[in-house]
């Protein structure tokens, strides 16, 4: 295969004297779909974290693009292609549907400071294909009918597609998704595994999926890595997973083996 | 809002400031000091909103921004002596450069921090600049620097009230300044949809910065006289309260409310001894009862140009 | 030895700041704002102890030590009742709202309470002579020497600090205390009285920003309704050096900050900028260390 997309190596994060992430290997390669799962506390949202940038591994090394991400602001790495959702939705509450999807597409073509206060032709291009670009993809994801909406105000399952429509206004190579299916029913987990693979189809692109709903883990999925007290267990493909000793005993307990 | 003649609206405002500049020595002197006071206050309350309104931080350090362009470009007039009134622009724009490069020094290190954190070291910096001024004898120290000339007129300040309304409405009009507003609503999702959060909190500080000298020049040139204790805490506290009264991140409205907070002790003077003590509990009972702003209606957010 | 005196007066008006900070520090800790007003409390207990003392000098003699201490017991009874009845009128309102709108009201509580007490009727803006409580000998070692109410100020310090110590570490209210501080909500669910919690601590932190206002008073005899302004913003600064919500920290804080305004007095070209010092130093900790001394950083669950 080719060279890999993002590489964690033997990445470990302590907080206090808690080792939240311990020795983490996990690679993906352009255009993969892998998921990351494991129980509550398990350490996989602080791995989101240190591949956003957010947190900073304690050790190890963590590498996209060939290029080492170590202390890079988790803006300059949406610049690189990381882009990503979060567990508990984080719109920016203030401003409409529109603009959060236009504030996220002026990272690649920013009109800029001095731009927006002369309001030249420049400007003015440059502004109307930004609002182009976002409502073309308001468009594909049905929420354009939202666009002067305040974001917050959305019904749910268009909340967390908005999410997903933000990440994707920043032109990533990989996406990151923080429990999409969470609070979803049955149609519109059905809905979400459409859109996942739509996504990674039309944008080519690696998505890194952490969920709780195996249905929807075990169908999209073409990998599998489990964590579980900040270490990883296995890795395989959902078959595998499925059988895994250790992957059931961590689930449903040693009593169940 | 902006989208069409935006700039059409400044020329307009700036025209009326400079008509009634010349119709000026036919109004009363008091009114007319008012009216001035009353620009001074709107170039402030606006310039902080962008820091406290629309970024979503909390400076409390206004005043000694306002310190330092009012006492740079005081000291520029009093070097020049004849030629004051003809470089009067530039020394009020040299003011407002100057605040603009201590607010990038002062923001660089301080906006790493949070909420009240930043608005004690945003306090403290105003200190300091209080009490490096009271001891620098090239601006008067403890007694202050007079004799400043009076060119400070309606045209001037409204003038300049009128560009600073433009600007920070028309950067927050904008896809580049939505980004304050998200770092307002939520860092995180700020930096991971690119949006450098630091330098977008520094850029908001040093405009911000940047106009509270500009005010502070022309304050200068209209009392004609500075003291450092004119600009201790308390004065930056009345920023805030403006902006807070007007509905963080609501220009209109804080310009509203810069008018009216000005304008309001003039009204109390019957009752001068207890000016400051109803001003303490309006704060109060403003918090408790309206924390949106006196003027916050269930408005939907205007559509973006 | 002039490096002795300056280092023993420089401690006794650190551990005035320090007894100031734990009230903020403390406060802080159960409700995450900066309680203004408690500059304004200091200043209250001075004025408490300035109208009690000729009442309480009628019974118990001129400087009694018997006297002084029902004077500072009364005027801490006060601004304790005095500081749980801001809480009630004016944070309780605003429990759960912005951060910011607390502040400002704070802001506004401390105002409002300086603006009237500036008024001619009340304090007046003028500057009025502190009752000597106590008499203040001087015991000479050599060329150093030692004011008795410096020792004074220092042992009431080091004892209300080792109370408050235990009444957080070892009593009931105290583990109910640190509850609240660490999680308001979770505390509330395993049936800690929250709002009791909250009043105890404003009582607590008002009646020792009382004592630290009567205390200060006897070192610096005049005053005046902005008196707490100055201390209350370098006890404040010294609950953040210290690292805000952290006891000892504040401890450590005011005595680092009383050591080195006390020294950089000493220094003539310094000696005017020692308002500007305390924010210095403040700046200077939290860029190295944003969140105090003694404080851990935390890490925001995203």
């Amino acid at each position: 295969m080719s060279e890999p997309l993002l590489e964690l190596k033997d990445v470990t994060i302590r907080f206090g004297g808690l080792t939240a992430v311990s020795a983490l290997d996990l690679t993906i390669h352009s255009n993969e779909l892998i998921g990351l799962i494991g129980p509550n506390g398990a350490g996989k949202t602080t791995a989101f974290n240190m591949i956003t940038g957010v947190y900073r591994p304690t050790s190890g090394q963590i590498t996209f693009a060939g290029k080492n991400t170590l202390g890079i602001k988790p803006s300059r790495l949406a610049g690189l292609g990381v882009a990503r959702t979060f567990q508990n939705i984080r719109l920016f509450g203030s401003l409409t549907v529109l603009d959060n999807i236009r504030v996220a597409t002026q990272l690649h073509n920013p009109t800029g400071y001095f731009g927006s206060l002369w309001r030249g032709k420049n400007w003015k291009t440059g502004e109307a294909k930004l609002e182009k670009q976002a409502l073309e993809l308001l468009e594909i994801f049905d929420l354009a009918k939202f666009r002067d909406e305040l974001a917050t105000s959305l019904p749910y399952g268009a909340q967390r597609r908005l999410e997903i429509v933000r990440a994707l206004a920043t032109h990533p190579k990989l996406l990151l998704l923080d429990e999409p299916a969470a609070g979803m029913n049955p149609a519109e987990k059905d809905e979400l595994i459409r859109l996942i693979r739509f996504v990674k189809d039309r944008y080519q692109l690696s998505v890194l999926l952490v969920e709780h709903d195996m249905k929807v883990v075990m169908g999209i999925c073409e990998r599998i890595a489990v964590l579980e007290y900040g270490r990883k267990i296995a890795e395989g493909t959902p078959k595998e997973i499925q059988c895994h000793p250790k992957v059931i005993e961590a689930y449903l307990g040693a009593a169940a083996v | 809002m902006l989208k069409f003649g935006a700039k059409r609206w400044l020329f307009i405002g700036i025209a009326l400031a400079i008509a009634a500049s010349f119709l000026s020595p036919n109004f009363n002197r008091y009114y007319l000091g008012v009216g001035i006071d009353v620009g001074i206050a709107i170039i402030l309350a606006v310039s902080l909103n962008l820091i406290n309104g629309h970024t979503g931080q909390f400076s409390l350090g206004h005043a000694g921004f306002m310190a330092v362009g009012g006492y740079f470009a005081a000291w520029i007039s009093l070097k020049l002596g004849e030629s004051a009134e003809v470089f009067f622009p530039l020394s009020l724009l040299a003011g407002g450069l100057f605040a603009a490069l201590i607010g990038l020094f002062v923001g660089i290190p301080s906006l790493r921090l949070r909420g009240d954190y930043l608005a004690i070291v945003t306090l403290g910096f105003g200190e300091i600049i209080r009490v490096v001024a009271q001891n620098t004898e090239a601006i008067g120290a403890a007694s202050g620097l007079k004799g400043i000339p009076k060119l400070t007129n309606l045209g001037w300040t409204f003038g300049l009230a009128a560009l600073t309304i433009y600007i920070i409405t028309a950067l927050v009009n904008s896809t580049y300044g939505r980004g304050f507003l998200a770092v307002h609503d939520d860092e995180i999702a700020a930096e991971s949809s690119g949006i450098n959060t630091t330098r977008y909190k520094v850029v908001a500080f040093v405009t911000g910065s940047f106009f509270a000298g500009i005010a502070g020049g022309l304050y200068a040139h209209h009392k004609q006289f500075l003291a450092p204790t004119g600009f201790d805490w308390l004065k930056s506290v009345e920023i805030v309260v403006m902006v807070i009264l007007g509905g963080m991140g609501r220009t209109a409205g804080v310009v509203a409310a810069a008018i009216l907070l000005t304008l309001l002790p003039e009204f109390l003077r019957e009752v001068s001894e207890y000016r400051m003590i109803l001003y303490a509990l309006l704060i109060i009972f403003l918090m408790i009862l309206r924390p949106e702003g006196l003027f916050a209606f269930k408005l939907k957010r205007r559509q973006t140009s | 030895m002039e490096f002795l005196q300056q280092f023993i007066n420089g401690l006794s008006l650190g551990s005035v700041y320090a007894l100031i900070a734990l009230g903020y520090t403390m406060v802080y800790g159960v409700l995450r704002f900066i309680n203004f007003a408690h500059s304004d409390i200091l200043m209250l207990g001075a004025f408490a102890a300035f109208y009690l003392s000729p009442i309480v000098e009628k019974f118990c003699g001129p400087q009694s030590p018997v006297g002084a201490i029902l004077v500072v017991i009364l005027a801490a009874a006060i601004c304790a009742i005095i500081g749980t009845l801001i809480e009630f009128f004016a944070y309780r309102p605003l429990r759960g709202r912005p951060k910011l709108t607390v502040l400002i009201t704070a802001i506004g509580v401390s105002l409002f309470i300086e603006f009237t007490c500036q008024h001619g009727k009340v304090f007046g803006s003028n500057p009025r002579p502190f009752p000597k409580l106590l008499n203040d000998t001087q015991f000479h070692f050599g060329k150093l020497a030692i004011g008795s109410n410096d020792v004074i100020v220092l042992l009431v310090t080091a004892m209300l600090l080792v109370g408050i110590w235990f009444l957080v570490q070892k009593t009931r209210v105290g583990t109910a205390l640190r509850a609240v501080s660490y999680n308001q909500q979770a505390a509330a669910l395993m049936g800690v009285p929250v709002n009791r919690i909250i009043s105890f601590t404003f009582a607590v932190g008002s009646a020792l920003a009382a004592i630290a206002g009567i205390l200060y008073s006897m070192k610096f005899p005049a005053i005046e309704p902005l008196m707490g302004v100055q201390p209350g913003l370098r006890a404040f600064i010294a609950a953040v050096v210290g690292g805000i919500g952290n006891i000892p920290g504040a401890v450590l804080g005011g005595l680092i900050i009383g050591l080195l305004e006390t020294f950089a007095g000493g220094i003539p070209g310094l000696s005017n900028y020692r308002d500007a010092i305390a924010f210095g130093i403040l700046i200077l900790i939290l860029f190295f260390k944003p969140a105090g001394l003694l404080g851990r950083s935390t890490v925001e669950k995203v």
